[in-house]
């Protein structure tokens, strides 16, 4: 065991990892920081997705030892200052771009790395940019509405209400 | 997975002497090997990562033409080859997803030499340069069959360097669950002659398909090829496709890939 030491949502942090612990489990058993969610662990569905350096990454496949002094944000930090939800987050909840929940943290992750790249992207760049995280409950249609409208754009004439 | 020892050292010169130690195994994106090491089917006893290298990062224009370090990401390949080299970019921007494109490398899948990667069939298809931490490996040289390639025990990549043809495209028929290359195949015109590069297709993973290069050498259009029998006994034959499936792909997408370019 080592101490790995980075920083998360602002914060500088330490937590003792082994070489073998994924950077899921460094956030999860390490920091207590359970919204980072990992659903199939085989770096398919994007249920674990962070960013790393301003980037999207799947925390389930990634070492946390070769993370040393990353910055990393997980959906723990996507909230507002004042604990309102971020303009991701609130996307997601108007336009329904959840059920069940399980996917969200990834997907929001995934997302708002993507609009820090993309600001204005068209429908299909979202769907091209999300193929990496898999919903089961929505059929995709409000998170991507979500994600367009995140992005400011005009969402009435994407998929139904 | 089993646990192993981590080095993360900063120059090729250090990787190369944490590598020729007994049971070392490089480890640069992990977007393959992390979930091969979780299934148990590699358990190495010392990992070192290549992913803190400087030397091996970046795009650039050089001798012999576009220089890429061994531990770039996908992503950054796709963006920072799109001038230079479109169609190698638009093959980067196309591997996995968002999030495995961020950690994902071309050394690494070059190394590693999956039958259904796409990089191996711009490498093969662009008369690359694999370039070690003790050579030069000329693409044609370098891939010995599935998974296996000219690489020693405790060599790595350190950059890949490939000539930009006047015209080249990729095309893929995407396996939608894995998002490999059910199929994939990647054209490559020079003024010396015709490239043609196929994945995802055959047992022995990337191969040249000498017929069609020598019928787009003589007449560069889609049509060159329509003539042309590709036998599918020695294709992959999965659920996915069969052989004979497979190899009907190779023809349809040579084609669609010379319509692109």
């Amino acid at each position: 065991m080592t101490k790995v030491t980075m920083t998360v949502n602002g914060k500088t942090v330490s937590a003792e990892a082994e070489g073998r612990t994924l950077l899921s489990g460094y956030l999860r058993e390490g920091l207590g920081l359970t919204g980072t969610h990992v659903g199939c662990d085989t770096s398919q569905c994007g249920s674990c997705v962070v960013h790393v350096n301003g980037q999207a990454v799947k925390s389930c496949s990634v070492f946390a030892a070769d993370l040393e002094g990353a910055e990393v944000r997980t959906i723990e930090g996507m909230a507002n200052a004042d604990g309102s939800l971020g303009v991701m987050q609130q996307a997601f909840q108007d336009h329904h771009g959840l059920q069940c929940g399980f996917c969200t943290p990834g997907m929001v992750m995934a997302a708002s790395a993507f609009l820090a790249e993309t600001p204005k992207p068209s429908e299909n760049q979202v769907r091209h940019a999300l193929d990496g995280n898999i919903c089961r409950c929505t059929g995709y249609h409000n998170i991507v509405k979500a994600v367009m409208a995140a992005s400011g754009q005009d969402v009435t004439r994407i998929a139904a209400e | 997975m089993y646990n192993f020892d981590f080095k993360k050292p900063s120059t090729i010169a250090e990787a190369a002497k944490a590598l020729s130690a007994t049971g070392a195994q490089a480890l640069s994106g992990g977007q393959t090997l992390i979930p091969t090491m979780k299934q148990r089917l590699a358990a190495p006893g010392v990992l070192v990562s290549l992913t803190g290298i400087a030397e091996m990062q970046g795009v650039c224009t050089g001798d012999g033409g576009l220089h890429i370090g061994g531990a770039t990401p996908h992503a950054v390949v796709a963006r920072e080859a799109a001038k230079a080299y479109p169609a190698l970019a638009a093959l980067a921007g196309g591997i996995g997803d968002m999030a495995v494109r961020n950690r994902g490398t071309i050394g690494g899948s070059v190394a590693n030499n999956d039958p259904s990667a796409c990089y191996p069939a711009a490498v093969l298809a662009s008369g690359a340069t694999i370039v070690t931490n003790n050579r030069k490996i000329a693409a044609d040289d370098f891939f010995h069959g599935l998974f296996t390639t000219a690489l020693a025990e405790g060599e790595f990549i350190t950059s890949v360097v490939f000539p930009i043809p006047d015209k080249a495209a990729y095309v893929k028929f995407n396996q939608p669950a894995s998002r490999f290359a059910l199929t994939g195949v990647f054209v490559a015109k020079f003024g010396n002659g015709v490239r043609v590069a196929v994945t995802g297709a055959s047992d022995n993973g990337v191969f040249r398909w000498a017929e069609a290069e020598k019928a787009l050498g003589a007449t560069f259009a889609a049509s060159a090829v329509a003539g042309l029998a590709v036998d599918g006994s020695n294709m992959i034959n999965d659920l996915h496709g069969t052989g004979a499936y497979r190899a009907n792909l190779v023809k349809v997408l040579t084609q669609r890939a010379v319509a692109a370019t």
